[in-house]
């Protein structure tokens, strides 16, 4: 047993350490730690800043841009990323359809999408989804019905997340309406702007516009964009939320969310006190920094210990747990704010501090974050079954 | 960075779990030894002594076998699995701890190598009466006539103190807190032992005009008290991991077979979802403990990681022993059934040397000193 990182990992996070604080643009990194939202042009820029140094996507195969690096070297590669307020790259293309493509495509797809992919020069949506579905994924009904060589597709997802800036939309649809539930879904990669397709946004409780949903009225799609095989389309997804796992817990994002708002503490009381005199206050800030340590130490020894790409079985604590602290730690702003955290349509003219206004969006935003991914309830079902081996 | 043992602990581990498991095969073996004094085998500590347990932490020169905190963290872990009522933090990694780190080269030799033999249990008198968690041991004076010192004052609860072979009793001295050798049957000692609730033992000792030697240097051993606490505070939490562990077990184990309306207990999503939150509780201690240990052998901040690894143990601790009464249910609560005692001992440890909320005021008063915490050096 050994706390210390080897040289070659302590000159490691160094590099990375270097390379987000200087060569992510200030504005970008400040719109992060202010938690504004960031256009679709900054999370662009930011993700080809890593690209052109190679980083951007580590986890596909060293051929098509990825890093042979340990799950170790992986996971301070996110930390840093998230300590620097570096927008992590663009899950749907960099954790999700690139690992697959590179995975199960024909050379034809990876030579056509791979490259773009990573450099975000087409931005992927992910079309998994719909009304009905919900956690039982498998439950899906969009059909793509083949018709010479294209499919047909019909149907509706949902949840699709930034879909308004979506240029390609991998989904998952039902190809054998006959076959058993699993067994009859493709993995189809269609273009937005064919006609037929229409992208609705849903406003969500945070006033904001995060997640669509996107049509599909018999939209013809050329069969050469089918990923693989047909009817393999659920091992696949299976393999892409398998790799949904790595740096599930934002224990990054959430430590340096926290260490700010102790820094706002330090005025947030009446006359421009400071909470942390507050016991409950200060009490509340400890006790969450220690559950992150936890947090990050559990993660630590999942990475240490996950070899051959399985994972360790603690990893589902790490959504679990990582969402909830980051749930509370949303919370804890609006507690600091008060009544100043109503403030949420405030404009340039008003006293209150930034963090103020936006606090209570951001803590009703990220509601979301025990339900994707598979809820909360999902993982809690995945830990009493594949470790506790407790089976209804 | 590297949290696996090697194949020498890994041996380590597997030879003490095989005797305590030999010794503690049933929870009935333990409560017909917790319910005779001492509260404790002999034989089961005499086995410790000669596999090399009782002398790991110390150096070789004093008689012991020269290994670190990660062995004594294996042996705590297994005394906790068992939940074994031989008072190995108590006698080895507390009051052997002190003797380690303050004593004189004599009093090393002498008594670590009794203890690594497994001859002579010395446990710490701290606690008082009216104290809570303090690490000084004002309520105890001493006085100094000539060459002679004597402590007047009264200890309580001692844990293990009316077994004990050798006492190391804390007393106010000029400008702190001085650490004494004291024998139990010196003159003016009182000594009236107890049975806790666990199954464990303490007394009270009163000390009247009681002839005592310095351990060390007679003078302020705080610094010493606080190190050597914030060690056994590391290692009662894997005792604590050890404890949680098999209550865990033993309550999964509980709802495959157990049948309630027909059908096994593990059909309810309710109690699962409940078994998969003490899950969770475990791994996060586990890391934050297991971390605390390396921070000691890597001779980091010892008490702020023991202040960690306690606030976490404390609330898994509730968290697990709780749930694990309550998902048997009635069962649950009897004498004749382990799983409860696991509780009972979780809840102990809980309040030795400092509970959570204890621990968490601790780290308030740090909490402006850093950023983000960095678990890594």
């Amino acid at each position: 047993m050994r706390l210390q990182l080897s040289d070659e990992d302590v000159a490691f996070r160094e590099e990375m350490r270097e390379f987000f604080t200087t060569k992510v643009s200030k504005e970008i990194r400040d719109t992060v730690a202010a938690r504004h939202e960031l256009t679709k042009e900054q999370i662009v820029e930011a993700q080809q800043a890593l690209n052109a140094g190679g980083i951007a996507v580590p986890n596909w195969p060293v051929e098509w841009g990825g890093k042979d690096w340990t799950p170790l070297q992986r996971h301070i590669w996110h930390e840093e990323m998230q300590l620097a307020n570096v927008p992590i790259p663009l899950a749907f293309n960099a954790g999700m359809v690139g690992p697959v493509i590179a995975a199960f495509g024909s050379q034809e797809l990876k030579e056509r999408f791979l490259p773009k992919t990573a450099n975000l020069d087409i931005w992927w949506s992910q079309g998994f989804s719909e009304p009905d579905s919900g956690s039982d994924l498998a439950s899906l009904r969009t059909t793509a019905v083949k018709e010479g060589d294209e499919y047909v597709v019909n149907g509706q997802k949902t949840w699709t997340t930034l879909g308004q800036y979506g240029d390609w939309i991998f989904n998952l649809v039902r190809t054998d309406p006959e076959a058993k539930k699993q067994a009859g879904i493709s993995f189809l990669l269609i273009d937005m702007t064919t006609p037929g397709v229409t992208v609705r946004p849903i406003e969500l409780i945070d006033g904001g516009f995060e997640v669509n949903e996107v049509f599909f009225d018999n939209v013809r799609v050329p069969a050469e964009n089918l990923v693989g095989e047909e009817n393999k389309g659920w091992d696949y997804a299976k393999f892409l939320l398998g790799n949904e796992r790595v740096g599930v817990a934002p224990v990054g994002a959430t430590k340096r969310s926290l260490s700010a708002a102790k820094d706002y503490a330090k005025t947030a009381g009446p006359g421009g006190t400071s909470l942390l005199d507050d016991p409950l206050y200060a009490s509340q800030i400890a006790d969450l920094e220690n559950e992150l340590l936890a947090l990050e130490l559990t993660a630590l020894r999942v990475v240490a210990h996950s070899t051959d790409g399985k994972p360790h079985p603690a990893s589902s604590v790490l959504k679990l747990r990582g969402t909830e602290l980051q749930q509370a730690v949303t919370e804890l702003y609006v507690d600091m704010g008060g009544p100043a955290s109503l403030a949420s349509g405030a404009g340039p003219e008003s006293d209150l501090a930034d963090w103020n206004k936006v606090s209570t969006p951001y803590y009703l935003n990220f509601r979301k974050a025990s339900i994707y991914g598979g809820s909360n309830e999902i993982q809690r079902t995945i830990i009493a079954g594949t470790i506790l081996g407790l089976r209804g | 960075m590297d949290f696996t043992l090697d194949a020498e602990q890994v041996a380590l581990r597997d030879a003490v779990r095989g005797l305590l498991g030999k010794s503690y095969e049933s929870s009935e073996t333990r409560r017909a030894v917790t319910k005779q004094d001492p509260g404790w085998d002999e034989k089961t500590w005499a086995q410790l002594a000669e596999m090399g347990a009782l002398g790991l932490p110390f150096a070789e020169a004093d008689g012991g076998m020269g290994a670190g905190p990660v062995e004594v963290s294996i042996v705590a872990e297994e005394i906790g699995r068992v939940i074994a009522p031989e008072p190995y933090v108590e006698a080895v990694v507390l009051a052997g701890g002190l003797i380690a780190a303050a004593g004189t080269d004599e009093q090393r030799a002498e008594i670590l190598g009794a203890l690594s033999e497994g001859t002579l249990v010395p446990v710490f008198a701290h606690n008082e009466p009216g104290q809570r968690y303090s690490e000084a041991g004002a309520g105890v004076t001493a006085t100094k006539s000539g060459d002679a010192w004597t402590l007047t004052g009264v200890k309580e609860p001692v844990i293990g103190g009316a077994r004990a072979d050798l006492l190391i009793v804390s007393a106010a001295v000029d400008g702190g807190t001085g650490l004494f050798l004291v024998k139990p049957d010196a003159e003016g000692l009182t000594r009236d032992g107890y049975a806790t609730f666990e199954g464990g033992r303490a007394a009270r000792i009163g000390l009247n005009a009681t002839p005592a030697t310095p351990l060390g240097e007679a003078g302020d051993q705080s610094g010493v008290i606080a190190k050597v606490i914030a060690e056994a505070q590391i290692a009662y939490g894997h005792e604590s991991l050890g404890a949680m562990q098999s209550a865990l077990e033993q309550t999964t184990e509980y709802l495959k077979t157990r049948k309630q309306f027909g059908v096994p207990l593990s059909t309810f999503q309710a109690l699962t979802f409940r078994a998969a939150d003490m899950y969770v509780e475990l791994e996060l201690a586990r890391s934050v403990v297991t971390w605390a240990t390396l921070v000691l052998l890597d001779g980091g901040d010892a008490q702020e990681a023991a202040s960690r690894a306690k606030l976490q143990v404390s609330k898994a601790g509730r968290h697990i022993g709780k749930e694990a009464i309550q998902l048997h249910g009635g069962i649950g609560m009897t004498a004749e059934y382990s799983v409860g005692h696991f509780t009972s001992r979780l809840t102990a440890i809980d309040h030795t040397l400092g509970d959570g909320r204890h621990h968490l005021a601790l780290l308030v008063e740090r909490l402006d000193d850093h950023g983000v915490i960095e678990p890594l050096p």
